[in-house]
């Protein structure tokens, strides 16, 4: 399959436009919802505040919401790139490989036994558990005679998401308190979510992104096989362990902010490889605008299906993953 | 002394392998003794000889209010859920011929799951009741059982089915049903909201004897089809081509046999949720012990699923009183490294 946007020029014109398409969108999530608001009552409510209640929402609900939306799924999009990158399988993400429900286990782990409620150490925790999970999915993927394959990989991240969710609901059985505490998180939503927990993980965030963009290169050759880029020279166990930090850092920033959301991981590095090519230092800035795009998008659709009542979002990427993750079963896993 | 024991009546004749039923006369008889432990575990200590004495109608009222109203139809549901999730489990490893295959894994559960919750939700009244029989719970669990099963073999239609992409499409629909049934959780009541988080781990805590009397004829007729059905699963397992060759009809046995793995799986989750793990681990323990013919394999795993579940009930109960943990948690500690020795053995995936 050749790419959509064959040339540079096109490519930066895509960029440019989709750049536009999520402050777009972002500007969408913050209109149109339950209680209407206009355009011009948001600028209004940036300009002269005027304590209204649609200028409440507007500043209160919606714009975190509509930031936290972009910069989730942006750093999910990018992860499930890298994931699929570096263990050559196109199913891996980081809600199949058990990433998610790792550092959702961990957290809750903490919230049971030392009680803590800070974000700042929800964060460190969720990334503790997302490394781990990672490594853990890793190493059994690797075990056997024949190494490293992808359907060994996915099985071990399908067990360990099994037993760490189900770990996970027999700890909140036991602490009914905890389980008030986590349970708004634990079904995987943006809605309700102060802007201070963005602005709290944004460092790591950002770290992660750039993270992402600078091992571009070093991805590009890894992607010809850990033989050949071993032959020119790379270093591919010290990629390798790059691209699994910056994953652990976006993916476990992710959840801590949003609760396990599933599918964007997997679907977007497909489109965006659809669209610019193999060449990640396009795939890794298109994930990140893509997948952006897909989580304001589900979240604003999830706002209608059953007005006034919401869909959780992380139903609305299940709803819309599944298909494609069927289709990317079928057509075999030895395809990138 | 010859292995096997021929047992022929005018129209019947039937290989009885005299290991085996060693084999499944013993798991019987542990199974008991899980079960008298089981009751006599628990806040209140029965002695297990009380207990024997209880169940035969001849003990005290205390022993004989705890016993038979609180004790004993939580256990006997356990016990009954896990033959059934054991056999759905055999089943599908036999027809799919992946020893990876089992009910939650490729996604029976959660469309049996989505299915009840959909049930709940859509015919609950404004209290606490439920406005139709709970008695066609199983029959919509089954029907959601069969639904998904029947998806996933289409889906991974592709000239034959390839067990790999059967495993891995299952893995996909588990995910979506999963968020669902989230979706439905959230439509439906508020009390259904906070049972239903424990009921998907799978638990058999609050069984009452009207639920173990739904199942109970369910899963027992089923598992005698499935039984009187063993020979045709056995062909089964020698592949599409021998299986043909030996006269089979092999897509109208394929199906009939999903349909029996269906029915046990759903009636199951119908009542305790989604147990993990019991579908994958019960058959390649019973396997071990008996050999892989399932005349005698089918009773055996009934036996082991049966003494997981039960065991796994038993932890949940009295390991952390007076809390209750779901016995899903316990099933899916054990089971999760045990796929993961499973896709250590195998080698060629």
């Amino acid at each position: 399959m050749r790419e959509l946007l064959r040339t540079n020029l096109k490519k930066w014109i895509g960029f440019i436009t989709g750049i536009l398409l999520v402050v777009f969108f972002i500007g969408c999530s913050i209109v149109y919802g339950y209680t209407s608001v206009n355009w011009g009552m948001v600028v209004a409510s940036f300009t002269q505040f005027d304590g209204s209640n649609a200028h409440i929402i507007i500043q209160e609900s919606r714009v975190p919401r509509a930031l936290i939306g972009a910069a989730v799924g942006a750093s999910l999009a990018i992860a499930g790139a890298l994931m699929q990158g570096i263990t050559r399988n196109p199913l891996a993400s980081p809600s199949i490989f058990g990433i998610n429900a790792g550092a959702g286990f961990f957290i809750v782990l903490a919230v049971t036994l030392f009680s803590i409620s800070s974000i700042h150490q929800f964060a460190w925790i969720a990334f503790f558990g997302a490394m781990v999970t990672s490594l853990i999915v890793y190493f059994l993927g690797s075990l056997g005679r024949d190494g490293l394959t992808p359907v060994k990989l996915t099985l071990a991240g399908a067990a360990m998401a099994a037993m760490f969710a189900s770990l996970t609901q027999g700890m909140l059985a036991l602490d009914e308190k905890a389980l008030e505490e986590v349970l708004f998180w634990l079904t995987g939503s943006i809605e309700g979510r102060k802007l201070g927990i963005l602005t709290a993980m944004l460092p790591y965030l950002i770290a992660g992104w750039l993270g992402s963009l600078m091992i571009t290169g070093q991805m590009n050759t890894l992607s010809m096989g850990d033989d050949v880029a071993a032959g020119l020279g790379q270093n591919t166990a010290l990629v390798k362990i790059s691209a699994a930090v910056v994953i652990v850092l976006l993916a476990g920033s992710a959840v801590a902010i949003a609760g396990p959301i599933g599918f964007i991981g997997i679907v977007i590095p497909h489109i965006a490889r659809g669209l610019v090519g193999i060449d990640y230092r396009w795939i890794i800035p298109y994930s990140g605008l893509l997948g952006a795009i897909l989580l304001l998008l589900a979240d604003i659709g999830a706002r209608y299906i059953i007005m006034p009542k919401e869909v959780p979002v992380g139903v609305m990427t299940a709803l819309i993953g599944t298909p494609f993750f069927i289709y990317i079963a079928r057509r075999g896993l030895n395809k990138l | 002394m010859n292995k096997y024991q021929p047992l022929r009546l005018k129209w019947f004749s039937y290989l009885v392998d005299k290991k085996a039923v060693l084999c499944i006369m013993l798991l019987a008889i542990l199974t008991l003794a899980l079960l008298i432990f089981s009751v006599s575990m628990g806040q209140m200590k029965i002695h297990p000889v009380d207990v024997v004495r209880t169940l035969l109608g001849m003990g005290e009222s205390m022993n004989e209010l705890v016993i038979k109203s609180f004790r004993l139809p939580r256990i006997l549901l356990a016990l009954v859920a896990g033959m059934a999730l054991a056999v759905s489990g055999a089943i599908l490893q036999g027809i799919i011929r992946n020893p990876l295959a089992s009910p939650d894994i490729i996604g029976i559960t959660g469309g049996a799951s989505l299915a009840a919750v959909t049930f709940l939700t859509i015919f609950s009244g404004r209290g606490t009741e439920v406005t139709v029989s709970i008695q066609w719970m199983p029959f919509a669990a089954f029907i959601g059982a069969s639904v998904l099963g029947l998806l996933v073999y289409i889906l991974s239609w592709k000239n034959g089915v390839n067990p790999v992409r059967l495993v891995l499409i299952g893995i996909g629909l588990a995910a979506a049903m999963q968020a669902l049934t989230n979706m439905m959780i959230l439509f439906g009541p508020l009390y259904l909201a906070t049972q239903a988080q424990i009921w998907i781990t799978g638990s058999v805590n609050g069984a009452n004897w009207n639920q173990v009397k739904t199942l109970t004829p369910w899963v027992l007729l089923f598992l005698l089809f499935v039984w009187m059905y063993a020979r045709r699963l056995n062909i089964q397992e020698l592949g599409e081509d021998l299986a043909r060759g030996f006269g089979s009809v092999v897509q109208k046995d394929r199906l009939v046999l999903l349909l029996f793995s269906t029915a046990l799986a759903g009636g199951a989750v119908a009542f305790v949720g989604g147990v993990g793990f019991v579908g994958l681990m019960a058959p390649h323990i019973a396997r071990k012990l008996v050999g892989s013919s399932f005349g005698a394999l089918i009773p055996a795993s009934a036996l082991v699923g049966a003494l997981l579940v039960m065991g796994a009930d038993l932890i949940a109960r009295t390991a952390f009183a007076p809390l209750e943990v779901p016995a899903g948690v316990f099933t899916a500690a054990l089971g999760a490294p045990y796929f993961i020795y499973l896709l250590y053995r195998s080698r060629n995936l």
